[in-house]
């Protein structure tokens, strides 16, 4: 009898302590740039957050090299109805660019229940957060993308906190992205809080010098507006 | 500087010079009512100004809408538009919201800009932006009930172009950080 309960503890540290360790390891591995020289191509999901939010991801989107972060899979909100259609402007763009019709094909675009609404209290948002990572879990299930590019509001953070778990249980490696809105002048958003503090986010970057002074592990990039 | 600008709004009795108001989505009645006060409408005359537009949004409060025949400004309102970008692109002066969306569309186009926190919100990290953007010298800052007395001191010749934004440094890190060649 106390031979199986000192089996079950041990056991139990155990685990506890290879799943800690597993934690740390990903983190460590994560604040590194990938090692060996990257894949030919990754498959890119790009959180689109409304707004103001979507139109500095697209100015992102617009520079990188498309034949290297690919496929893209936009992802909005599905009370957000323009981020989608800017997006696929864009991707439509591209493809009169190359006026071969391929790129149409790399691109996917998807819509996600959003875990908070603007001014939503946060006692509510729990409930509402709970649906939001179920859903957000099927469609990760779904893509298990390479690379996450996000830059709040809300919808990015419970895809980033699945993206991380899965590296630690090891379904899936990814490069998880994270650029504070340019309206954060003087303190981080809360998603982006979240994202710098439980180190969820691998490279993280801000649009004002002020900003980085204050978090130290944040890269400044100047205005992406 | 303000008799000469009286002098241009004379000899062009014809041209139309448009302060655009615009609220976005949001409800800021505040604003609006504002820049519906006699003296500021008198103050955007003096300055020149022959029409003022509002996007009042959500909000209630209805402007007094006018002809601007007995040569007052002319002003008129409506509540949304799909076709913002080209108000913007007509207007001399903005006066905006404090949205980043607003705010980068209209120093992009060049157009003097004064942006007006809302104080009425419950996350105000949007002040952050405006404030910053008004140390550097792109925009004025104001709130609505200091508006009046930035439109009457205001000096645009001060403000300065808003360079435009840049992702290629975020895109390169990224890109490092993935052991991506760059070209």
């Amino acid at each position: 009898m106390t031979m199986g309960f000192t089996f079950a503890i041990t056991l139990t540290v155990a685990a506890f302590t290879v799943i800690v360790t597993r934690i740390i390891y990903v983190i460590y591995k994560s604040s590194k740039p990938l090692s060996k020289l990257g894949p030919q191509s990754v498959s890119t999901l790009i959180v689109l957050g409304s707004g103001g939010h979507t139109a500095e991801m697209l100015n992102l989107v617009a520079v990188l090299q498309k034949d290297k972060f690919t496929p893209r899979i936009y992802i909005a909100a599905s009370t957000d109805n323009m981020s989608l259609q800017k997006a696929s402007a864009l991707e439509a763009s591209l493809v009169d660019e190359r006026d071969d019709g391929t790129m149409s094909k790399k691109a996917l675009f998807m819509q996600i229940y959003r875990s908070r609404e603007v001014g939503q209290s946060y006692l509510t948002s729990i409930g509402t957060t709970l649906i939001a990572i179920i859903h957000a879990l099927w469609l990760m299930i779904k893509i298990r993308p390479q690379v996450i590019l996000c830059n709040g509001p809300g919808t990015c953070v419970p895809l980033c906190l699945i993206a991380f778990f899965f590296k630690v249980v090891g379904i899936r490696w990814s490069s998880i992205f994270y650029v504070e809105s340019i309206a954060r002048v003087r303190r981080l958003s809360l998603s982006g809080l979240l994202l710098y503090k439980l180190r969820i986010a691998d490279q993280f970057f801000v649009q004002w010098p002020q900003l980085q002074r204050k978090y130290r592990r944040t890269h400044f990039v100047g205005c992406l507006m | 500087m303000r008799e000469n600008d009286d002098g241009q709004s004379k000899k062009k009795k014809k041209k139309r010079n448009v302060v655009f108001v615009t609220v976005g989505t949001t409800c800021f009645d505040s604003l609006v009512r504002a820049v519906d006060a006699p003296e500021i409408k008198q103050d955007l005359l003096n300055r020149g100004y022959t029409a003022l537009l509002i996007q009042m949004g959500r909000g209630s409060y209805i402007p007094t809408k006018c002809g601007g025949e007995d040569g007052g400004l002319a002003v008129d309102y409506f509540t949304f538009s799909s076709s913002i970008a080209q108000h913007l692109k007509s207007a001399s002066l903005v006066i905006s919201h404090a949205g980043s969306g607003s705010i980068f569309e209209t120093l992009r186009l060049g157009k003097p800009l004064i942006v007006v926190v809302n104080e009425g919100l419950m996350d105000n990290h949007q002040s952050e932006l405006a404030e910053e953007l008004a140390e550097r010298k792109h925009l004025l800052c104001a709130r609505p009930q200091t508006l009046h007395q930035t439109i009457s001191t205001m000096n645009l010749e001060s403000l300065i172009p808003y360079p435009p934004g840049d992702a290629t440094p975020v895109a390169k890190l990224i890109n490092k950080y993935l052991g991506f060649l760059v070209d």
